[in-house]
């Protein structure tokens, strides 16, 4: 399957190819982890759609985007599996999905299934850490820079991360560049950087529970 | 900004367009601007509470209003509150001395395990704006933090802040054992934070939940206003 760039993943909806009996329904910021984990077990029986990406940043329409999607692709599939976490909605998406029928991701966020949830959990003291994965690091502009208005007033930074004091990069892949530009986002933001390999975490183990 | 309005000379103005001025660098999120316009005014005889309440609150309100109406968002907003966080601190300590009115304690604070207080801030420097005395615990507190302040100053109202989903459940911990406490009733409870919402605050047990600061200004106020009746009328 190829993909479309980052930004569209960030703004616009991936449509499924139509083949397979199983609809992965997804966040766009999980596309390329799901086509590497679909290549490299050949879960061809697996078709991917994903919802825009920045909904991470309006969690409070998350819910509703799902619900939409699971409409209008369930009959062409013989079960849709949501790949989000709770991501903010508070238990509403996980409400939903068990309303509608179809099952999701257990966790927080994708920064904790990425590491594994319960190893994410551990980490009692990293309320002040601001997480970022292969993704986000890459999107880190259109993600968090632009939208908390860095761009045009620079001077808010400190009012937004002044009570956090490090960054830490979730890393799925081994990118040099990639930790490189991790790191120089954690430099912009004043912040210490940590990196932490990752792989895919519980992402792969659920979808590999349900091949 | 245009090049016409950064040759605006603010002491060349009259009070009238200086109060004027003052609400659109308020808009602009222009804090030297403000800084020297609150020291103009204070020059010219006025109380530190007119500048307040007349010039930024007035402005203050007008941001607000903006930003409900997704006219202005969230950076333009802090730009604003950090404008008029500037002339506050110059006011603060002559509105002590001066004796401006008083309308009530609040006892204010982010949840435990939740770092982010930009809305509570905002709220707190609202309240302030409004007449109330506000004590600020900052980030991150335990049950055992607010119990501990609420009654030490004698507040009347406990404010909590939360901008994630997994920490805003920590606020039914704040109000259970004031329940428990047999202290509920001393109290006027306000919630607020991005994930929240009215159905969240009833659920709680919060008196109401605050959308915005404005809100959370006006909802004090009215809350204060009827325990004022309330023991009036006891």
């Amino acid at each position: 399957m190829q993909l479309p760039s980052d930004a569209a993943l960030t703004d616009q909806p991936l449509a499924p190819e139509g083949r397979g009996r199983m609809l992965l329904l997804a966040c766009g910021a999980l596309a390329h982890e799901i086509v590497a984990l679909k290549r490299l077990n050949g879960w061809d029986h697996m078709d991917l759609a994903c919802l825009p990406a920045i909904l991470h940043n309006h969690p409070d329409r998350i819910t509703g985007a799902v619900r939409e999607a699971v409409a209008k692709h369930r009959a062409a599939y013989d079960t849709i599996f949501v790949l989000y976490a709770d991501c903010g909605t508070g238990g509403q998406l996980q409400a939903a999905c068990a309303e509608i029928g179809v099952e999701m991701l257990a966790g927080p966020h994708c920064y904790s299934f990425f590491e594994g949830n319960a190893a994410f959990a551990a980490h009692e003291d990293e309320i002040t850490a601001l997480y970022l994965t292969d993704f986000l690091t890459r999107q880190f502009d259109a993600f968090l820079w632009r939208p908390m208005g860095l761009d045009r007033h620079p001077e808010l930074r400190d009012m937004y991360f002044s009570n956090y004091d490090k960054l830490v990069y979730l890393a799925q892949t081994d990118d040099e560049a990639l930790t490189a530009k991790a790191r120089t986002c954690a430099d912009r933001l004043g912040l210490a950087f940590e990196r932490r390999f990752t792989g895919y975490g519980d992402l792969a183990t659920e979808l590999a529970a349900r091949a | 900004m245009s090049d016409e309005e950064n040759d605006i000379i603010l002491s060349e103005l009259d009070d009238d367009e200086l109060v004027q001025q003052m609400h659109d660098d308020l808009y602009d999120g222009l804090k030297e601007e403000i800084e020297e316009a609150v020291n103009i005014l204070l020059e010219r005889g006025w109380q530190p509470y007119d500048i307040l309440t007349k010039a930024l609150v007035g402005g203050m309100t007008i941001v607000g209003i903006d930003f409900r109406d997704g006219i202005l968002f969230v950076p333009e907003v802090l730009m604003a509150a950090n404008a008029m966080k500037g002339g506050m601190a110059i006011l603060k300590p002559l509105l002590a001395e001066t004796g401006a009115p008083r309308i009530g304690k609040m006892v204010i604070g982010t949840v435990k395990g939740d770092i982010h207080d930009i809305g509570k801030n905002l709220v707190s420097m609202m309240m302030e704006g409004a007449g109330f005395e506000v004590v600020d615990l900052g980030i991150n507190n335990a049950v055992e933090a607010y119990m501990e302040a609420l009654e030490a100053e004698q507040a009347d109202i406990l404010g909590m802040s939360a901008l994630l989903t997994t920490t805003m459940p920590y606020m039914k911990v704040v109000i259970d054992t004031l329940v428990a406490q047999g202290k509920r009733d001393d109290y006027i409870v306000l919630v607020g934070g991005a994930p929240l919402n009215e159905e969240f605050g009833k659920a709680i047990g919060a008196d109401a939940y605050c959308r915005d600061a404005a809100v959370a200004v006006e909802t004090a106020k009215e809350f204060m206003a009827r325990k004022h009746n309330q023991l009036a009328a006891g």
